[in-house]
């Protein structure tokens, strides 16, 4: 591995491969891409991610080349990009529903990039079965697309989009229609192809878990607006509000009033008849000001005993139990009625666990454990 | 049980309506003539038995066609004439079928129901309106002179241009609709992967939307050539005596030259012309279905 970690954006003198700038794309009169701006730099795994209806399909079709921006200006490599068709642009997309040449066998789709290239013959043969090779499809060449499975034809619509070596790969919902476990395996298959080729990515996903396994850095979008672009441990770990914490993940939002107790400590009255909690928080936040504390699930301890010292310790009664095999997420419903889920690694056998339903148990996490957010 | 059930009543079906027709046919096709009501002599009879059938078995009737040579230019003429219709149809229908695949969805239902309109009429009253629109005098005539393209009235009906309208008129539909229903099950992202490979409008056409059509142009082409080869009214009425088509000889035959035999023999003829393209035409069918799966 490289000693310095990959992080172009960090880097102030770094020129970005893809420049959206105050981008605006209107459909009629609904309003599709706000006024966004946002880099993406080369060698890049982009992950545009939102619920269906964000925009990040429309962000995907401009750089395309298949919508044209209503206002603003894209560049690629420092040229604007949008006049030119898609055709003539250095990007490659491969389709939701794979777009693969029924008529045409699993080679000749590969090959009908660099046929319209007008490649010559050998490098082009060259080319496709290197592409095959990549792919492990080689035994699957003479085959139409209706003869191979979907995982098959998955990675036929890869190897086509890949064959001409474009400056930007764009994969719109691209294991959208694999099973679960067929998904995970081509998660790290895709993470490595993009590695051995040295390619930019850019992914569009709806599936939060997708987009934080394979993407260098994540843009959550709503309604057309982009909300955090950052790293996925990031966005994880510090949202930047409320929708991004919730979008991603399981979590626990609690609202209150905060109190400054010391520099960057506070305290959160929240509901009547329990204690206030604590938080820390490197954002000021004013007296009386409204905040949410977004704590992770697994970030609760949960325990039949009453814990000897924690920044926060809540009494409640157990709700639901979610068993994941690996991991148990307990719904807690405190007095008040609140519900504050709690996960935890099940270490012992099933059989051996202190409380289950109904039993009254305590839950507590420290105070740099949530995150305060304002929105 | 059940499956022999299903599968007798289309078999049923063709033996009464095609099989046991074709056969009376060819039996006539094989008697001679008389002045007789009918006027031919059975060449078979169920009296005189199968010996006697085959011992005063003879071909005559075909060898005449060969010996007339209006038989076979009729034949000819049919087969062109059929084949260039076809071609015409083809290059009017396909922009059609492409334009009402592409039109917003709440157009296409609407664009259908005008295709399929004309059929509510009668299909010779359709012919006769074409005769009042095409003559010396008609409508079309009456337009070009009055906008000053033409000072003489233009010679349309009794032509074979008349006849060629006529079909390609008559048999649009049975084009549009099976290359339509082609490019509408076309997955409009191919067009949009195809340009993405760097194909322009035009090659990704080609490239594209034309081979995925292409079993619906096939039906197409079928489905016109076939009925207008042996087409009869359209050229009786519309094309004169100078457009010569084997359903007209046919015809005249029949029931001018109370010739039942030739008559019979013609069709015959037709009928073997007319077995290549629908084996074919079945072929593409089935070989549709298998792609469809």
């Amino acid at each position: 591995m490289n000693s310095t970690v990959f992080a172009p954006w960090e880097d102030p003198e770094k020129k970005p491969l893809i420049r959206f700038q105050n981008v605006t794309k209107k459909f009629g009169t609904f309003t599709a891409i706000d006024n966004l701006s946002l880099d993406i730099y080369e060698r890049e795994f982009f992950a545009l991610l939102g619920p269906s209806g964000c925009g990040k399909t429309t962000m995907m079709r401009m750089l395309a080349g298949f919508e044209t921006p209503t206002s603003g200006r894209i560049e690629l490599a420092g040229k604007n990009i949008i006049p030119v068709p898609p055709n003539k642009r250095a990007t490659n997309m491969m389709f939701q529903s794979y777009a693969l040449f029924p008529h045409l066998t699993v080679w000749d789709n590969i090959a009908f990039g660099l046929r319209r290239e007008g490649m010559e013959k050998d490098k082009m043969n060259a080319r496709v079965e290197e592409m095959l090779r990549l792919t492990r499809l080689e035994r699957f060449a003479k085959r139409k697309p209706h003869q191979i499975s979907g995982g098959q034809r998955q990675r036929v619509a890869l190897a086509r989009s890949l064959a001409k070596a474009p400056t930007l790969l764009l994969l719109d919902e691209p294991l959208g229609a694999l099973d679960a476990k067929l998904r995970q395996d081509t998660q790290f298959e895709l993470m490595d192809i993009q590695e051995k080729t040295g390619t930019t990515f850019v992914i569009v996903t709806h599936d939060q878990e997708e987009a934080m396994t394979v993407a260098s850095r994540i843009a959550v979008m709503d309604e057309g607006q982009l909300i955090q672009v950052a790293t996925p441990d990031r966005i994880y770990e510090t949202p930047v509000s409320v929708y991004v914490a919730d979008f991603i993940g399981d979590v626990n939002i609690i609202e209150g009033k905060t109190t400054l107790i010391e520099d960057g400590q506070y305290q959160i009255d929240w509901a009547e008849g329990q204690m206030p909690l604590h938080a820390a928080s490197s954002q000021p936040f004013d007296k009386g000001q409204t905040c949410f504390v977004a704590i992770r699930p697994e970030k609760v301890a949960i325990s039949a005993e009453k814990p000897q010292a924690a920044d926060n310790i809540v009494q409640g009664k157990v709700l639901d139990i979610a068993y994941l095999g690996n991991l148990s997420t307990y719904h807690v419903e405190l007095a008040d009625g609140t519900i504050i889920k709690s996960q935890t690694a099940n270490t012992r056998r099933i059989a051996r666990r202190s409380f289950t339903w109904g039993d009254t148990v305590w839950l507590s996490w420290t105070a740099t454990a949530g995150v305060m957010l304002a929105r | 049980m059940r499956k022999f059930f299903l599968i007798a009543v289309p078999y049923a079906w063709l033996l009464a309506l095609f099989l046991i027709p074709f056969f009376i046919v060819l039996k006539i096709s094989l008697s001679d003539v008389a002045l007789a009501r009918p006027p031919y002599v059975p060449q078979f009879s169920w009296d005189d038995g199968i010996m006697a059938f085959l011992r005063d078995l003879d071909f005559e009737n075909f060898v005449f066609l060969t010996e007339d040579s209006l038989y076979w230019k009729a034949y000819l003429s049919s087969v062109s004439i059929a084949g260039l219709s076809t071609i015409l149809t083809l290059t009017i229908g396909y922009p059609l079928a492409y334009g009402m695949a592409r039109a917003p969805e709440e157009w296409r239902a609407t664009l259908m129901m005008l295709i399929i309109l004309p059929f509510w009429t009668s299909f010779l009253i359709r012919v006769y309106a074409w005769m009042g629109i095409l003559s010396q005098e008609g409508l079309l005539n009456q337009f070009l002179m009055w906008t000053g393209l033409i000072s003489e009235p233009l010679m349309i009906l009794n032509t074979p241009t008349a006849v060629y309208i006529g079909i390609v008129y008559t048999y649009l539909p049975f084009m549009v609709l099976p290359i339509y229903s082609a490019l509408d099950r076309m997955d409009g992202s191919l067009i949009e992967a195809a340009e993405d490979l760097g194909c322009s409008r035009l090659s990704a056409f080609w490239l594209v939307t034309v081979p995925l059509s292409r079993n619906g142009i096939i039906a197409g082409c079928f489905l016109v050539f076939i009925p207008a080869l042996g087409e009869f009214v359209i050229p009786s009425l519309l094309g004169g005596s100078g457009t010569l088509m084997i359903g007209k000889v046919l015809w005249e035959e029949f029931f001018s030259n109370r010739d039942w035999p030739v008559a019979s023999a013609v069709a015959v003829i037709l009928l073997l012309i007319l077995v290549i393209p629908i084996v074919l035409f079945q072929r593409n069918q089935q070989d549709a279905e298998e792609a469809a799966k």
